[in-house]
């Protein structure tokens, strides 16, 4: 070790990946993984979100699973709740969807509105 | 590679008795089977202190902290859980309906009072892996240290925090550290005591095991501060996971080159290297822990000169013990100001106590100084199992002494402790519910020293052994009048004339349930009973003929045929023959039979 800041660049790295392992202040991405989500390629879209995540090094938000969300017809669905506990319901998506929905929904803030539920069943 | 969810599965020596390895290769073969080997990480960690509901696992990005976890519910996890990501509430830690899961063990009692420093990283990071240490500002206080800081600046910060010696005496911390660093001399040394021997003590392992980067870091300041470029790890052999993880930790900071030469390209260099001791109780004692380094017999010597004057190899030396040292970067690194904000006026800091005995939440826990010895036991321990009562705490292992239970308000402290008895020592804590005699605790614990004595001086060799003799004579019935007072005189000269901290401190346990506890000692001795029911000598058990059944199950179980009777009617025991063992009390199903 040669420098004070080669330690803080370590410190950076090792810190993104087990960031996974604060939920503090955190915006979570829910991805319904039931049978059903799974057959539709939630499996997919889980996937492009956390390499998105990783992609961009965004430390404020986590991937997780859960089951089914009961509207089985609009999988693959997934969650984007806030730290507010505001939720944001996107349905039918694909790995293309989901990386658009990091750039746009966390990183810029702007929900993409027309992949949530409200659109789809208009 | 990025993982969507990381299982941290505790590897502390409980947690692996309780299987927590087969937990993990079940889980990676299932993860295989499953398809999702790449998704999921799982990570062994060190100590979570909840070592009573081991093993645990807690999975993230959830935080659900799972406990009891057998072989047979990680399918369950994995394929619940992991696969589709249900929580499996019944095995959650604390509320099991828990809103938001990851706060399921606020509420646990044995949670939410401790503080934790000296452990903070147990149960948080991978302890084989330096780069989640890193994550967790490790190394940030060495780079202060040597970048930024005279030694002289760090003595004076570890000075100012109050820190003192977690060992067991409680030393000003500072002060040793200044004493090191003013000696003149070509060589010194830092090395760490982690000779652990008290029974029932494992705070020092669960540290080398769950978070070993924090003390090589800190001796690595402390050899800054003092000027020593050379550190030795006393540890025990019976540590194999300790020495294991010491082992990849040291090697591993050799390759960041946080250890070695030249370390952030100062003039500052450190080496360090571990020592293994082959369990002998007397080499905690610092001189004999030199002595054993060195190579020879590990036995004490006479103080002064002390270590910091003419230790390991004749040269200046300092020695601190584990726990201490695992303080020592968080002090650097929040300010001495934060770490003295903490704890009473003269104990600074928290302290890490195992908890043993009879009581619920056995396991490791760090509660801040001045915490009292009730909360400990009720509010973090759980309480006494079974509805028994609190009869004392022992604290300070063969040093220390008894608690009772009038004293069950006092703030834990070193001097509060000193004041009534006991020691706070190294942090074994065994809770005594009233089924516990006292005689036969001393009992214990001087057979403990009486075993562990290096036999290099008479006090201690000669006369531990007299008064183990003259407790096993106590408990044995045969207690003579005077022999009170024959332990007492004895106590006082082994205590005055033992050549180390192992020998004069020999007789605390023995002086301090006499205090306590003396009319247990008296009915021993002048009634010859057992007030507990522990000695059987002392005891004898009886049919109550109002309650006895006449079942005759109690004889037919007798192994030696001592009992004998009338169906129906009530059945006798023939105290001649007894052998005490208590099988008819335990197989009688009217509780017809006592022990008196």
């Amino acid at each position: 070790m040669k420098s004070v800041e080669e330690l803080k660049a370590i410190r950076e790295k090792a810190l993104k990946e087990i960031s996974i392992r604060d939920n503090e202040n955190k915006i979570r991405i829910v991805v319904g993984m039931a049978t059903c989500g799974i057959a539709a390629g939630a499996k997919s879209v889980m996937n492009a979100f956390a390499e998105e995540l990783a992609k961009r090094n965004i430390n404020n938000a986590t991937v997780s699973m859960t089951g089914c969300i009961g509207i089985c017809r609009l999988e693959p669905i997934a969650e984007v709740i806030g730290v507010d506990g505001e939720k944001t319901t996107y349905v039918k998506l694909d790995a293309e969807k989901a990386r658009r929905i990091v750039a746009e929904h966390i990183v810029n803030q702007k929900p993409v509105v027309e992949y949530t539920i409200g659109e789809a069943e208009k | 590679m990025i993982y969507r969810s990381h299982v941290l599965v505790c590897n502390g020596t409980g947690c692996v008795s309780s299987k927590s390895p087969d937990l993990m290769a079940k889980m990676e073969e299932l993860l295989v089977a499953n398809g999702i080997e790449n998704e999921v990480k799982i990570i062994k960690t060190g100590c979570f202190g909840l070592c009573e509901k081991g093993p645990i696992l807690v999975i993230y990005p959830e935080g659900a902290t799972y406990c009891n976890v057998s072989v047979d519910d990680i399918e369950e996890i994995v394929n619940e859980h992991l696969v589709k990501g249900r929580i499996v509430k019944r095995l959650l830690l604390g509320d099991k309906e828990a809103e938001d899961v990851s706060k399921s063990r606020d509420n646990v009692g044995f949670f939410a009072k401790q503080k934790r420093i000296a452990l903070r990283n147990c149960g948080v990071i991978n302890p084989e892996n330096i780069e989640e240490y890193i994550a967790h500002d490790g190394y940030l206080a060495l780079a202060k240290a040597v970048t930024e800081m005279t030694p002289a600046e760090v003595i004076a910060e570890i000075t100012k925090s109050g820190l003192r010696g977690r060992g067991g005496a409680g030393f000003p911390v500072g002060r040793k550290w200044q004493f090191a660093a003013q000696e003149v001399s070509d060589q010194k040394y830092v090395c760490c005591n982690a000779d652990e021997g008290d029974p029932g003590a494992f705070m020092d392992r669960s540290i080398l095991e769950g978070d070993p980067h924090s003390v090589i870091e800190a001796m690595a300041i402390a050899g800054y501060a003092i000027g020593a470029n050379q550190g030795y790890i006393y540890v025990r052999a019976e540590y194999p996971i300790a020495v294991e993880r010491l082992n990849i930790a040291i090697k591993q900071a050799h390759e960041y080159g946080l250890l070695g030469k030249n370390i952030f390209n100062t003039d500052f260099s450190f080496n360090l290297e571990l020592r293994l001791g082959a369990g002998a109780f007397v080499c905690g004692e610092e001189t004999a822990l030199m002595t054993s380094i060195e190579g020879n017999r590990g036995e004490p010597r006479t103080r002064p000169p002390f270590p910091a004057v003419k230790g390991l190899w004749g040269k200046p030396t300092l020695l601190n013990n584990v726990e201490t040292y695992a303080n020592i970067p968080v002090i650097l690194l929040k300010g001495a100001d934060w770490f003295s904000s903490i704890g009473t006026e003269k104990s600074k800091g928290t302290k890490v106590f195992a908890i043993g005995g009879k009581i619920h939440n056995t396991g490791l826990v760090e509660i801040p100084m001045g915490t009292t010895l009730r909360e400990v036991v009720y509010d973090i321990g759980g309480g006494i199992p079974n509805g028994k009562k609190f009869k004392a705490a022992q604290t300070g292992g063969p040093s220390g002494g008894c608690i009772p239970a009038d004293h069950l308000d006092i703030p834990i402290d070193y001097d509060n402790l000193l004041e009534i008895g006991s020691m706070m020592g190294s942090g074994g804590m065994i809770i005594m519910d009233e089924d516990t005699c006292m005689v036969d605790i001393a009992k214990f614990f001087l057979e403990f020293t009486v075993d562990e004595s290096c036999g290099k001086c008479p006090p201690c060799r000669i006369g531990t052994k007299r008064m183990l003799e003259i407790l096993d004579r106590i408990t044995q019935g045969k207690g003579e009048e005077g022999d009170i007072e024959k332990l007492e005189a004895l106590a006082e000269s082994i205590n005055k004339g033992a050549l180390c901290g192992l020998g004069q401190t020999a007789p605390n346990p023995v002086l301090s349930t006499l205090k306590f506890f003396r009319d247990e000692y008296e009915a021993h001795v002048k009634d010859k009973k057992c007030p507990a029911g522990v000695c059987t000598a002392l005891l004898n058990y009886v049919i109550i003929a109002d309650k006895c059944k006449g079942c005759s199950l109690c004889a037919r179980k007798c192994p030696v045929n001592a009992i004998s009777g009338e169906v129906k009617k009530p059945y006798v025991i023939d105290q001649d023959k007894c052998i005490k063992c208590g099988v008819c009390m335990e197989s009688c199903k009217f509780a017809a039979i006592e022990k008196k």
